[in-house]
């Protein structure tokens, strides 16, 4: 890269990070060790339900090699794990928030629930210590299921929470929908399962903590997608530390999916007990670790019904969701099947009346949270298997019933509380069907009958909320932090750029889509801005990355610290010049008094700011390092179409993808080819979901039974065919981007388009109803259970 | 992992006696035992590692018409077994089973003698020793397939017996159809028919506790050797496993479906 990419931005510049990755240059949080380091095993519980009646350490205490072991019981003055937002129930009640300890305190509630902390000078040390360790449970039946752990007689989890009831809580005018219910000419009904996900990101959890005793500071380095977020809960609510002696470090981050958003307890317990030790403790979850304590995704169990009119115009939408929040509240479970979920049941659609209901639970599982998409997937999965399901009740063509109801007119007012602000529908679903060559497929389908194939063909119209803000918005509807971003962006003094975002960047290529983004408006090359990012040491403040919010959010506060930079430039070329302030413009790395030849180089104009012999002392700071917080108006509404193809064999029902199409509208795009990438990355793991991935606990024992990748199916690369994937353009109208964001749209239509295709497949073999995944065994049992 | 002891056999009597003398567990490619070992599922205290010992491994063929027969030494990995230009020619189900074994890096190191030692229940290789009729040479004798897997991770074998090599007969034709499970990918199913100089036999793995033959469809081939033949044999779920995959009944289905597949593809 050089000089000649000055208008960087919408071109697809390769990676920066990538030769550090691809070299082996990165540095992950297991690469960081850190001297006189010991290392830490958790004890975790193999019951799913239990009364902790004694531990005993002490064999374990004097086991070779073993520096400490702690249990619940020796973190005095430490608090449970908070929730970061409040959901406040129809019943005008706060939401249960039973204590989240950092180690079990007399009780544990899901296999893996954390008992006891080892550390020692080996991992081997800590292990074979573990195993002395004598834990008297007595054992409880466990409940694993969302909606059993609501039956009466249930097993209790928490004292604090009747029922194992979290909250119900409620959107949308009910008396209105009952009516448009009543005068319907047709009522679609579906009851859905969206399975729990384990996320499975490659890198697993890690933290390596320290206590430095000469200032009592702690540093802890962590797999986090929000360092910021991380510290102001731990020290402000679990540890009563200031966050002036905290300092935390997400390095490289190898993918994160949401799990890596919350504070978890074991980085919570390191950095406690590198004070106790005082010396630092280093953890690295194994995968079977990931699987029983990484938060989990999905778990809703939905009933939903469409009304329509005789012409298919939707008339009104009525959905009930028991949510499994699992056994504990994770930092943000309570706003991800209601504030993200409710919200966006009007899809792309006119539907003008909508009514939902969300009851959420606890169980005797790994808790669960946000998982890529987080509450839009299931919304997504509800309104288009119902959209789908009506269009074929009422004989009406798959893209024929989403035109008659699509959204034209903009801003829209939603009646679950959202304004779109733009988008443009019929072109995505009119570029997927040119993809998808919807015309030839009666002809594949017939070639594949042929082979005695069942060849099927689904669409989603999905929508996504991104970005999540205002605050103040977000603050009424309960949530406990802001939703602003922070960039702050120096101009050194030879014109090189250091920029300090509060994003956090585990796989999406800020370094290069914000560095595109700099160097495109100071008109330098890209190799001279330079992106920092996952320390709370370098970075003013950050609420991180999730939610597809880094560009259009991130970015934004990136931009806003830009036009800070040029003005006070101006200031400076103005002086420099001999011109009014008002007469200098700045275009293409030169601030230029009006129709003159007169200019000054950005690198002279900083050169200046640094060296201010010749600057306007008297009225104007010397330096060139601005800050800014940006906090949205509103949220961004990615949305789009996707179209997907398969084929079934009967004989075994394993489901093959022929084709998959997808038309987004990601509004403005900095790199095409990092958009094509996510698009790509989300759509698989949107496959993984309906094809192959579901997350079982034994419901007697409530084992996990799909605990290790011998039994839980992630996706493989030829599930997945050669995507189709294109892109349209309404900017977003809110932030000067003009973006909306990426990272989640393929994980949210993918399951939706994948199953209405494997419906589609099947209608000839009689099957009308199948939950994801659809796996073998699923698809070849429906089909025989047509039959008879 | 739990600290063991390691030893490194210069022959299979050495070996032999290691074994016999620590109560410890032999490694061959290492891909089942040093997994296990790693999540502390094994914990064997000695592992005897006969990978130094000469002669456990190759290719050959032994004989002529009707006494025809691959030879493969114990210690061969999948990969070679699969790139045999002797395998490819005398039996090609044989190659194509060992290609289809796990991963890349499995068949680097997996051994045929390890995987059918170690007989787990969804392993491809016991399905091609048992319907091929081959015969497993050990230190101390022969023992026909039929009499070789006893159980789910069960054998013939002695504590301190060592496969030292599989003998093939070649069949006249046969071929190995396998359906995966979604996540290990190992065999939910795997049904291998061969039409061999003894008779028509199927082998079926991934189905039971262990490896076993499917009589039903033996009988109906010898009858019409034809895929419709193989795919009209109804399979009785009793004893076949049932889990999160697959159930009995689920399983007990794909069997015909496979035999029959396999029919059509045997060669």
């Amino acid at each position: 890269m050089g000089a000649n990419d000055l208008s960087s931005v919408g071109q697809s510049v390769r990676r920066k990070e990538d030769k550090r990755f691809l070299t082996g240059a990165g540095q992950f949080t297991d690469d960081v060790n850190a001297h006189n380091q010991t290392w830490a095993y958790f004890l975790r519980s193999p019951h799913a339900h239990a009364k902790i009646r004694g531990i005993d350490t002490t064999k374990a205490k004097s086991a070779p090699g073993v520096v400490a072991v702690f249990t619940g019981g020796d973190l005095t003055g430490v608090n449970g794990l908070p929730c970061g937002w409040l959901i406040t129930g129809t019943d005008g009640q706060p939401m249960k928030e039973p204590p989240h300890p950092v180690l079990a305190q007399g009780k544990v509630r899901y296999v893996g629930d954390g008992v006891a902390l080892v550390i020692a000078e080996t991992l081997a040390q800590a292990k074979d210590a573990a195993e002395q360790i004598e834990v008297d449970y007595e054992v409880l039946a466990p409940v694993v299921d969302p909606v059993a752990a609501l039956k009466s007689g249930a097993p209790l989890i928490h004292d604090g929470a009747p029922g194992n009831k979290c909250y119900t809580w409620a959107l949308g005018d009910k008396a209105a929908v009952d009516a448009a219910f009543a005068k319907a000419a047709h009522v679609t009904k579906l009851d859905i399962v969206n399975n729990r996900l384990i996320p499975n990101a490659i890198e697993p959890r890690a933290a390596v903590a320290s206590f430095n005793r000469a200032d009592d500071s702690y540093t802890l380095y962590v797999t986090s997608q929000n360092p910021h977020v991380e510290r102001l809960l731990m020290t402000a609510f679990v540890l009563g530390l200031p966050e002036t002696k905290v300092r935390v470090i997400a390095p490289d981050v190898g993918g994160g999916f949401g799990s890596k958003i919350y504070l978890y307890p074991e980085e919570t317990a390191l950095v406690w007990a590198s004070k106790q030790v005082n010396r630092p403790i280093k953890w690295t979850a194994d995968r079977s670790e990931a699987f029983l304590s990484d938060a989990h995704g999905r778990d809703h169990v939905t009933h939903a019904e469409l009304a329509l009119d005789k012409d298919g115009k939707f008339l009104g939408m009525r959905v009930q969701t028991t949510a499994a929040m699992g056994a504990y509240l994770s930092t943000f479970a309570s706003c991800i099947p209601t504030i993200l979920y409710a919200t966006l049941l009007a899809g792309q659609y006119t539907t003008p009346v909508i009514h939902c209901e969300v009851t959420a639970v606890f169980t005797n599982t790994a808790p669960v949270d946000a998982y890529r998409g987080a509450g839009r997937p299931e919304a997504t999965y509800v309104v288009e298997r119902l959209v789908h399901a009506a269009a074929v009740e009422m004989g009406i063509a798959q893209d024929e019933i989403r035109r008659r109801n699509f959204i034209r007119s903009f801003p829209y007012q939603t009646p679950v509380a959202l304004t779109y602000d733009t988008g443009g529908y019929d072109a995505c679903l009119d570029e997927a069907m040119k993809l998808a060559d919807v015309k030839g497929f009666p002809s594949r389908k017939s070639e594949s009958a042929k082979r005695g194939k069942l060849r099927g063909i689904g669409y989603a119209s999905y929508i996504e909320a991104c970005g999540i803000a205002p605050s103040n918005i977000g603050g009424a509807l309960g949530a406990r932090a802001g939703l602003y971003e922070v960039g702050q962006v120096r101009v050194n003094p030879t014109g090189g750029v250091t920029v300090f975002t509060g994003s956090h960047s585990h796989g999406q290529g800020h370094e290069t889509t914000f560095a595109q983004v700099v160097a495109s408006r100071l008109g330098i090359p890209i190799d001279n801005v330079e992106v920092v990012h996952g320390d709370t040491g370098r970075i003013p403040f950050g609420m991180g990355t999730y939610g597809s919010r880094s560009l259009a959010v991130g970015g934004t506060a990136i931009v806003k610290a830009l036009d800070k930079i040029v003005a006070k430039g101006k200031k400076i070329a103005a002086h420099l010049l001999e011109a009014a302030e008002a007469d200098v413009e700045f275009k293409d790395g030169k601030f230029t008094v009006a129709g003159t030849d007169r200019s000054k180089a950005f690198g002279e104009v900083a050169l200046a700011a640094y060296v201010p012999h010749n600057y306007p002392l008297y009225k104007l700071e010397p330096g060139l390092d601005e800050t800014a917080f940006y906090d949205p108006t509103n949220f961004t509404f990615p949305a789009g179409t996707h179209i997907c193809e398969v084929e079934i064999d009967p004989d075994t029902g394993d489901v093959q993808i022929l084709n998959f199409s997808a038309c987004d509208d990601f509004g403005n795009i900095i790199n095409p080819m990092i958009v094509e990438g996510q698009v790509h990355g989300g759509l698989a793991q949107g496959i993984g979901q309906a094809l192959l991935e579901a997350c079982v606990y034994d419901k007697e024992s409530g084992q996990l039974l799909t605990g290790s990748l011998m039994d839980y199916a992630l996706p493989r690369a030829h599930h997945v065919p050669s995507f189709k994937v294109a892109t349209k353009v309404t900017p977003c109208t809110h932030n000067p981007l003009g973006a909306k964001g990426c990272g989640e749209a393929g994980a949210i239509g993918a399951p939706a388009a994948l199953m209405n295709a494997v419906h589609d497949a099947l209608a000839g073999a009689g099957v009308t109803y199948l939950d994801m995944p659809a796996t073998p065994q699923r698809v070849w049992t429906a089909i025989q259970t047509a039959k008879h | 992992m739990y600290a063991f002891e390691y030893q490194r056999a210069k022959s299979v009597a050495d070996a032999s006696s290691a074994l016999a003398k620590t109560g410890g567990k032999a490694l061959a490619g290492g891909q089942s035992l040093v997994g296990a070992m790693k999540l502390r599922l094994a914990n064997p205290g000695t592992v005897v590692d006969l990978s130094g010992i000469p002669d456990l491994k190759g290719i050959k063929k032994n004989g002529s018409g009707d006494n025809a027969a691959i030879v493969i030494g114990a210690l061969t990995t999948h990969a070679e077994v699969a790139s045999s230009p002797v395998v490819r020619q005398a039996i090609p189900a044989l190659a194509e089973l060992a290609e289809g074994i796990g991963d890349r890096q499995v068949r680097n190191r997996g051994t045929i003698g390890g995987s059918i030692a170690n007989n787990d229940p969804a392993a491809d290789y016991p399905a091609a020793v048992l319907a091929l009729g081959a015969t497993v040479q050990t230190n101390k004798r022969k023992i026909a397939a039929d009499d070789f897997f006893k159980g789910m991770y069960e054998t013939a074998l002695a504590a301190d017996e060592i496969i030292t090599s599989v003998s093939f007969p070649i069949p006249k034709k046969a071929a190995y159809v396998k359906f995966p499970q979604p996540a290990s990918r190992f065999a939910l199913v795997g049904v291998l028919v061969a039409d061999t100089r003894g008779g028509i036999r199927v082998a079926v793995t991934g189905a039971a506790a262990h490896v076993h033959r499917a009589t039903a469809i033996e009988n109906a081939l010898a009858k019409s050797f034809t895929a419709d033949a193989a795919k009209a044999v109804k399979i009785s779920s009793d004893h076949l496993n049932s889990d999160l995959h697959g159930s009995a009944e689920y399983r007990a289905h794909l069997v015909s479906v496979l035999a029959s597949r396999a029919v059509a593809a045997a060669r």
